[in-house]
């Protein structure tokens, strides 16, 4: 196992199926391993990581029903807090998108909002919405990363987390992301249809407008 | 060069006179209510007739005079608008009379750029918590950004509303510290983190009817409500810290009191490796020090202010001030 990333509450580590369970299979696995905290009593401290390995793999589960291209999951481990999934080997669509040509970019960002629509259609907000949290395997865009995702169908929270998507793109991409978002919602209107849509833009509106509450936190995972 | 900074946000009064290195009079008045509460209009009353002897107190002990002063501070918000008026109308006047420069200053950025008068601290994230604000600031792209606030009521106001609904009296923080000392027994309460704000009135509404149930031991509750709320504090703290990969955490805001907060964030800043850092009380808790010396670093940098300019800001986003001191 190979550890790529330690962030604020999870280790991330690369393995292969084999080396954690039978062989003969060497794709590649991803193990997400919630780390315990020293500064915390046990009590809570066992409850959150218990609620968010669970919720996680709950918010992959669900998506993957609704026609979300998600990892899959293959195995929670509730005494380790673990998830382990399928290793999506593709490109990020941070970097991506910045190299192929208009067209096809716009095609890409079409794509992220059918996504994103199935996501929301599904009961589901991601809450970290960001082009790296995004890859394009074979043709087809994941969304990866669900740490910070809920269960809530509210237009409220659908709408910021498109407001958050919007503001990503807007640090990541801002060359072209306003055409891009634009895409996105063409194709979340695809979805979700016009009427949705329509609402969607007005509740953006309104919390771009609300000012003190516009969080503009993206830039911090870059 | 020397700076004499007022603060007068909410319920504390400030004078402070500083120089680069050092602090040389920090002068408060606190507007003390029975039981608690908000009251901007008797607050800025009892400003209003305190100024004149703090500012002179303040000068007495700094052992300068009025001339000597290289530039006026005032807290320009966020805060009660009555108070906050007091308070520039008094720098402004002081301005005038003596033909020195002004400079606005925001409340929240100067809780933490204090912290680098007292301490070789550089580039930290700040948890600052007090009765009306709870926030996680860092300084990123030129400006202090918000990792994380609360979504409703500041952590200092919750346990004051708390302790106000037991019986407890006010100020409640340091009564629930002790009562949480006694505390053996975890109760389960709501746990603060929405997303990446906090929000504290889930919590304090469980606690209230957990208490009025009869069923619990009131120690028990308010161990449980500080390990509840001050754990979400320390998760904010520790993503910010991640994702900005900073090695340095302060902690600021009258709440920076408090014991077991203190014993939690070290805990985690050492487990990342990052330092931390608790300012003295009086550089912790609003205070005229800070604003002086943010004043100072920013008149500094060139920063000037326009009569116009100094209008109050009861909302002053701490992600508006562009950080051009630094
Ligand atoms: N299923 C996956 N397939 C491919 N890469 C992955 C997968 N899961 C995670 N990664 C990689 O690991 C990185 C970190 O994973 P993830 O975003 O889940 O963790 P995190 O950001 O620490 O979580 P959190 O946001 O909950 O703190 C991702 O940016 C991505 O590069
Ligand atoms: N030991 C303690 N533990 C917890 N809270 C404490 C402790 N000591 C003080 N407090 C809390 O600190 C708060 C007072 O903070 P401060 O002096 O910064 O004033 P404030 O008017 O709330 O400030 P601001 O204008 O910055 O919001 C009160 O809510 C009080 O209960």
């Amino acid at each position: 196992m190979e550890l790529i990333k330690q962030g604020a509450e999870a280790k991330i580590y690369l393995a292969r199926f084999e080396e954690l369970y039978f062989p003969f299979n060497d794709e590649k696995v991803i193990v997400k391993y919630r780390l315990p905290k020293r500064y915390r009593i046990k009590e809570i401290d066992e409850k959150l990581r218990k609620e968010r390995t669970v919720r996680e793999a709950r918010l992959l589960h669900r998506a993957k029903e609704f026609g979300v291209n998600v990892p899959h999951i293959y195995e929670v481990d509730l005494k380790d807090m673990k998830i382990v999934m399928e290793f999506i080997e593709g490109e990020r669509l941070k970097e991506l998108l910045e190299k192929v040509p208009m067209e096809e970019r716009l095609e890409l960002c079409r794509e992220i909002g059918r996504q994103l629509g199935r996501l929301h259609n599904a009961g589901i907000i991601h809450g970290d919405l960001t082009t790296s949290n995004m890859i394009l395997r074979e043709g087809k865009i994941y969304f990866i990363d669900f740490g910070l995702g809920e269960f809530d169908d509210t237009l409220e929270t659908q709408g910021v987390d498109l407001h958050l998507l919007k503001r990503a793109m807007e640090s990541t991409h801002y060359k072209w992301f306003e055409k891009g978002f634009e895409a996105v919602l063409e194709g979340y209107a695809e979805v979700r249809g016009k009427e949705k849509e329509k609402e969607l833009r007005e509740k953006i509106d309104e919390i771009e407008s609300r000012g003190r509450y516009v969080k503009e936190r993206k830039w911090m995972k870059g | 060069m020397i700076a004499l900074g007022i603060e007068g946000t909410a319920h504390t009064l400030g004078v402070g006179i500083v120089t680069e290195e050092k602090v040389l009079a920090n002068i408060f008045d606190m507007f003390k209510t029975e039981k608690g509460g908000i009251h901007p209009k008797e607050a800025a009353e009892h400003h209003a007739k305190l100024i004149k002897s703090l500012l002179k107190k303040a000068l007495e002990e700094a052992e300068v005079s009025i001339e000597d002063i290289d530039v006026i501070a005032f807290s320009q918000g966020p805060g009660l608008g009555p108070c906050l008026r007091v308070v520039a109308t008094a720098a402004r006047a002081l301005a005038i009379k003596y033909n020195k420069p002004i400079v606005g200053v925001n409340h929240c950025i100067a809780h933490v750029e204090v912290v680098k008068l007292v301490s070789d601290v550089k580039d930290p994230v700040g948890l600052y918590v007090s009765g009306g604000n709870t926030q996680v600031i860092a300084l990123e792209g030129g400006r202090y950004r918000v990792f994380g606030e609360t979504l409703d009521i500041g952590i200092g106001n919750a346990l004051d509303m708390f302790a106000r609904e037991v019986g407890l009296g006010f100020p409640g923080g340091p009564k629930i510290e002790r009562l949480a000392k006694k505390g053996r027994k975890y109760i389960e309460l709501p746990y603060a983190v929405k997303g990446m704000d906090l929000s504290f009135s889930g919590l304090l509404t469980e606690a209230v009817r957990k208490f009025k149930s009869g069923k619990y031991k009131i120690e028990d509750i308010a161990y449980s409500f500080q390990e509840t709320a001050f754990a979400a504090l320390v998760e904010v703290t520790e993503r910010a810290l991640a994702h900005t990969g900073k090695d340095e955490v302060v902690l600021v805001g009258g709440v920076a009191a408090n014991n077991r907060l203190r014993e939690m964030l070290s805990a985690m800043a050492e487990d990342r490796g990052a330092r931390f850092y608790v300012p003295p009380y009086d550089l912790c808790r609003d205070n005229g020090a800070m604003i002086a010396y943010t004043g100072l670093l920013m008149y500094k940098a060139g920063i000037k202010f326009e009569l116009k300019d100094t209008i109050v800001k009861q909302k002053f986003r701490t992600d508006e001030v562009e950080v051009t001191w630094t």
